[in-house]
């Protein structure tokens, strides 16, 4: 199969299933603005989805979307290793027009999918999975209250109340915002959907996306840290 | 203006591909800032000759910078710190009294040391050879109006065949990838009417030829562009996965 045996169709498989992430972060981040403007329709949101088949669903797909991007990152990353050889130059500089992050993807990445572990330790666990597996023991306690499954927003400030947590998701987010500024644009660039008139254009586009998806999660942490 | 310089040499050498290789360091007094790189590497070559030493072994051919031959880690860089510009078309003027120089050979799985600082680079020829070429009978040469193929596409086409095959782009490469060079070899082609009637076959041929010599994944990091000495877009990458990705969907 083309797609998994040539270096091209792997890298295929990287922009898609990249893109497709894109995609659901973009929706994702804009669910979570709706916990600036209002607990009560924040919980909606969070009622609407819970564990409705839907929901669980799109879940599967989403975990096979990340699965298949992270398989085929560690795919990617040790061939290319391979590729560069056992010999190292002893002296090398940087290019100052080669983006760090660039060189880096796979590092970002593997930050990024902690920092998704923890995220749903601290969400998930206590949003779907509780209502999946049926199981009230599950649902998060502090002692003075139970949280329900979709007291999305009480999870919001009973999370960014704990100001570890703050600096956790903001250094994750910065992490994502480095993978996105590449990968976006490097996306299109392997669709083939790129060329020198369009080059700027996608780098814009990437560094704009990727600062108002970042941001717009940091906003909600923040916001949660101070309501 | 001219002047000379006192510099010290870290090089490779390595006796061959198997051989373990080590860095050899040699000091050299009084070159002219006016001479060339691959003059001051001959300076080095007569002084250990004549010391009864083995000289550095290093390719070369045109020293006009329009072979492709030369190639040269050069502290750091492909070709050395200077864009757009060959090994044989840098000069010692680049350089300061005092300095010391590094130079490795290309490093690269697919680019195995032949020995010191000459790698082999014939996987390059493999690939063209898998189809880096029109098989169409051209007959007779034709007039060059009897074509029409605008001015931009043109100039695309002839930018991207301005790669001389070097090879820096697999030398800059962090992943060991020839995407560059690929894309100019298939761009220089696929641009142009006489090369469009092959396009789809030759681009499966060569990417096929590419992945099976052990070459790297692209991941566009852009370090070939910065340091090809043709500067070589990679635009063309980009139109190499565009043909790629059609022609796989075609089949
Ligand atoms: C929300 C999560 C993520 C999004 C939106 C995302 C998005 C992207 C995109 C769009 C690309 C560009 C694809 C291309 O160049 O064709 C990419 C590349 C890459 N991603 Fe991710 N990614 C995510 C998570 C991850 C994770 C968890 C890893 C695991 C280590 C990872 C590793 C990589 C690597 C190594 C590349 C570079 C590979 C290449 O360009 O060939 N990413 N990512
Ligand atoms: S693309 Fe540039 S760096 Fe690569 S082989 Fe051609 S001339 Fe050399
Ligand atoms: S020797 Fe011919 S390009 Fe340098």
């Amino acid at each position: 199969m083309w797609l998994t045996k040539s270096s091209v169709g792997r890298k295929l498989i990287m922009s898609i299933s990249g893109l497709f992430l894109i995609l659901f972060l973009t929706f994702h981040m804009s669910m979570n603005l709706v916990a600036i403007i209002s607990d009560e329709a924040y919980n909606g949101v969070c009622a609407f989805l819970g564990s409705n088949w839907y929901a669980v669903a799109g879940t599967a797909v989403l975990a096979a979307g990340v699965f298949v991007h992270f398989a085929f990152a560690i795919m990617l990353t040790l061939q290319n290793r391979r590729a560069r050889g056992e010999q190292r130059y002893a002296v090398t500089e940087n290019q100052p027009k080669v983006e760090w992050a660039s060189q880096n993807m796979f590092v970002l990445g593997a930050i990024v999918i902690l920092g998704l572990a923890v995220h749903l330790s601290h969400f998930w666990a206590h949003m779907m999975l509780p209502e999946l597996v049926g199981s009230e023991e599950l649902l998060l306690s502090d002692g003075v209250k139970t949280y329900a499954a979709t007291d999305g927003a009480g999870l919001i400030s009973y999370t960014f109340k704990n100001p570890v947590n703050v600096v956790i998701y903001v250094l994750w987010l910065c992490a994502l915002w480095f993978h996105l500024t590449h990968g976006m644009w490097s996306a299109m660039q392997t669709l083939g959907a790129n060329n020198n008139t369009w080059m700027p254009r996608w780098k814009m586009i990437s560094n704009i996306f990727a600062t108002v998806v970042c941001f717009g999660f940091i906003a909600v942490v923040i916001y949660g840290a101070i309501a | 203006m001219e002047k000379n310089i006192n510099i010290t040499l870290k090089v490779w050498r390595q006796r061959g591909p198997q051989e373990k290789g080590a860095f050899e360091t040699h000091q050299l007094e009084n070159i002219s800032t006016e001479s060339s790189f691959l003059e001051m590497l001959d300076v080095l070559n007569e002084k250990l000759v004549k010391g009864g030493q083995e000289p550095v072994v290093f390719d070369h051919d045109c020293r006009e910078g329009i072979c492709g031959m030369c190639s040269l880690y050069i502290n750091g860089h492909p070709h050395g710190k200077d864009t757009e510009v060959t090994t044989c078309q840098l000069h010692m003027r680049r350089f300061n009294d005092g300095d010391t120089i590094t130079i490795e050979p290309w490093r690269s799985a697919a680019f195995p040391v032949i020995r010191d600082l000459m790698v082999d680079r014939s996987a390059y020829d493999k690939i063209m050879q898998a189809g880096g070429y029109t098989s169409v009978n051209t007959g007779g040469i034709p007039d060059a109006n009897a074509i029409p193929i605008p001015k931009t596409i043109a100039d695309e086409a002839m930018d991207a065949a301005s790669c001389i095959g070097c090879g820096a782009c697999v030398a800059a490469c962090k992943n060991g990838s020839a995407m560059l060079f690929v894309s100019a070899k298939v761009s220089q082609l696929a641009l142009l009417p006489q090369g469009k009637v092959e396009a789809a076959k030759r681009v499966k041929a060569m990417i096929a030829k590419m992945d099976e010599l052990g070459f790297g994944n692209c991941t566009n990091t852009r370090a070939c562009e910065a340091e090809c000495p043709k500067g070589v877009s990679i635009s063309n990458i980009a139109r190499l996965n565009r043909e790629f990705i059609c022609a796989k969907l075609k089949d």
